[in-house]
């Protein structure tokens, strides 16, 4: 029987989606290991409402009193937490933050650390988990050693709960950081992040220019949810941003459906999407090895089809 | 002011990956490399003593003594000096155990900045570089694309999910750098030729006993088998048809 803390993420006092999902793989961790109690902790003020921690797993939540993140305060308050509740794991979410606290608080309880987890098995009295590496071309299962199994859920690959609980609710002391977030600037467009979206529009050199674009910007507004990828080839011409990228060197992602417009399908850009449940390809070479992962291709000019593809979304979708 | 640089030998991107045995890459016919983030780790590593006019710049890798050789590379980019502190397990090494024998190089070292690449693109798992400076009780800005040096305070930009946040902390701190921090120079061929010539110090250290152990290691599940819809725009209706009706995406 294990019980679980998890590390939430909260931004302006909002939770992230990414921590419900981290609380519904604590829940099932802790269940398989013979029904631990899960423990969700804010390391910043937040407004968090009891049911719906409760629903995604929670069966207890902390708040604590910092009024902005601090990288190494939240790791700190985290290992605090963890010792006083007798935590035998502790969750965060794979984001930007999440991976940053997860060296942090696994070198403060003195364990080892797995990131980005997309799957949990209960062995032999022991968490045993299922982690992409080499950019998602091989995966390995790890067990920690040390008191503690300290642990990252990468998005899209565990659920809330979903049951009918209210979490008890609970306050705690934040410990101090050094290092202080002072500003967070809010991407404009309002298009998800490509590494959280269940759906993905990317693109590749067969666009042909940055300025054609715009056809799978289109797409990805016909598409609800949809955020914008690019291969690693348009990223170092300039035409996009490195946020953007997807692959070895770039983010790594598993929507629920991947659109891959004019990339050929390199076996760095594969590492990174090669999970995405649909792949559809379109790429003017029939021969380009993207088709062969892909789940359904098109043969043809990526500029000719994107239209077309983006009105006939448009009416599917109404 | 005395800079220090942590780098790692990996697979190059563009590796195949077969399971060998004990759950670990098959080396067999693999190229090696440095690790890409790390780059940009020296890339600014350099530019902060450069733009100082003072300090040094030491490169540190945990690896097997094949790591010279990135290490070689790090030098002719300008590096002052590197130490390898080598152990036959160190290539298959957990994040846990590399930041412990790293912090304990890095304690007596007393440098006020830490450059690390924001991942080893081997693991994949942007941990080292956290867990070495809590270990030395220092602050740490990870996945950095803007970085400033403002007196005694560091200033940094990262790229968050949907967001770009500004981060702060005091001197001594340590950096994880992502990509578009900089343009990481090339080595010229007189770096080369200084490099030979610059001191690259080999320790052995012994290893406790592994963090974290690997029971197992596959490839990726197979995709199951796709199809070629069609060609060209008169596609498009059964491609819809199918993400609608088969897939059940739409």
């Amino acid at each position: 029987m294990t019980d679980i803390l998890v590390v939430l993420e909260t931004r302006e006092g909002a939770l992230r989606n990414a921590s419900l999902e981290a609380i519904g793989a604590a829940r099932a961790a802790a269940d398989a290991s013979g029904g631990g109690k899960v423990t969700a902790l804010a390391t910043e003020q937040a407004d968090l409402d009891a049911a719906v921690l409760g629903g995604a797993g929670a069966d207890a939540v902390l708040v604590a009193d910092a009024g902005a993140h601090s990288p190494d305060g939240a790791a700190a308050t985290a290992v605090r937490v963890a010792g006083e509740t007798g935590a035998g794991a502790v969750f965060v979410s794979a984001t930007v933050r999440g991976r940053d606290l997860l060296g942090r608080i696994a070198a403060g309880l003195d364990s080892g650390f797995a990131a980005d987890c997309t799957a949990i098995d209960f062995v032999d009295g022991g968490f045993v988990f299922t982690r992409p590496v080499y950019a998602g071309k091989a995966q390995i299962q790890v067990k920690v050693n040390g008191p503690v199994a300290v642990a990252s859920m990468r998005g899209n690959h565990f659920a809330p709960a979903g049951r009918e609980a209210s979490a008890e609710m609970g306050t705690t002391s934040a410990e101090a950081g050094k290092a202080q977030v002072t500003q967070i600037a809010g991407k404009s467009g309002g298009r998800p992040d490509v590494a959280e979206a269940a759906r993905v529009v990317s693109g590749g050199r067969g666009l042909g220019s940055a300025e054609n674009w715009h056809l799978l910007e289109s797409l990805a507004d016909a598409l609800p949810g949809a955020a914008l990828g690019a291969s690693r080839a348009v990223v170092d011409s300039g035409w996009r941003p490195h946020s953007e990228q997807v692959g070895q060197t770039g983010k790594t992602v598993s929507p629920e459906l991947y659109i891959a417009a004019g990339i050929s399908g390199a076996i760095q850009h594969l590492a990174g999407m090669s999970s995405s449940k649909v792949i559809v390809a379109i790429n003017k070479d029939g021969e380009a090895p993207i088709f062969q992962h892909a789940t359904y291709g098109i043969v043809g000019d990526v500029n000719e089809i994107l239209p077309v593809l983006t009105e006939a979304v448009k009416a599917a979708v109404e | 002011m005395k800079i220090c640089v942590c780098v790692k030998r990996v697979p190059a991107t563009t590796t195949r990956v077969v399971v060998g045995a004990d759950n670990q890459l098959d080396p067999t016919g693999v190229e090696f490399e440095l690790n890409p983030y790390d780059e940009f780790a020296v890339e600014q590593a350099l530019q902060v003593k450069e733009a100082g006019g003072e300090g040094s710049v030491t490169a540190i890798s945990f690896g097997a003594a094949d790591s010279k050789k990135e290490l070689q590379k790090v030098l002719a980019m300008g590096a002052d000096d590197a130490v390898l502190l080598t152990n036959d397990a160190a290539p298959h090494a957990d994040g846990a155990t590399t930041a412990k024998v790293l912090a304990d190089e890095l304690q007596a070292a007393g440098a006020q900045l830490i450059f690390f690449g924001k991942q080893a693109v081997d693991r994949d798992q942007h941990g080292v570089g956290p867990a070495v400076a809590t270990r030395l009780g220092m602050p740490c800005i990870t996945e950095v694309v803007k970085f400033e040096l403002q007196g005694d305070q560091v200033v940094c930009e990262r790229e968050i999910e949907g967001g770009r946040e500004t981060v702060t902390a005091p001197l001594p701190c340590a950096i994880t750098c992502q990509k578009g921090l900089n343009e990481p120079r090339f080595a010229s061929l007189k770096g080369i030729m200084a490099a030979k010539k610059k001191p690259l110090e080999m320790k052995d250290v012994s290893l406790e006993g592994a963090a974290v152990e690997v029971v197992g290691m596959a490839l990726p599940p197979e995709r199951p088998a796709g199809r070629i819809i069609g060609e060209g725009p008169d596609a498009v209706p059964a491609l819809i048809d199918a993400l609608r009706n088969e897939a059940k995406v739409l």
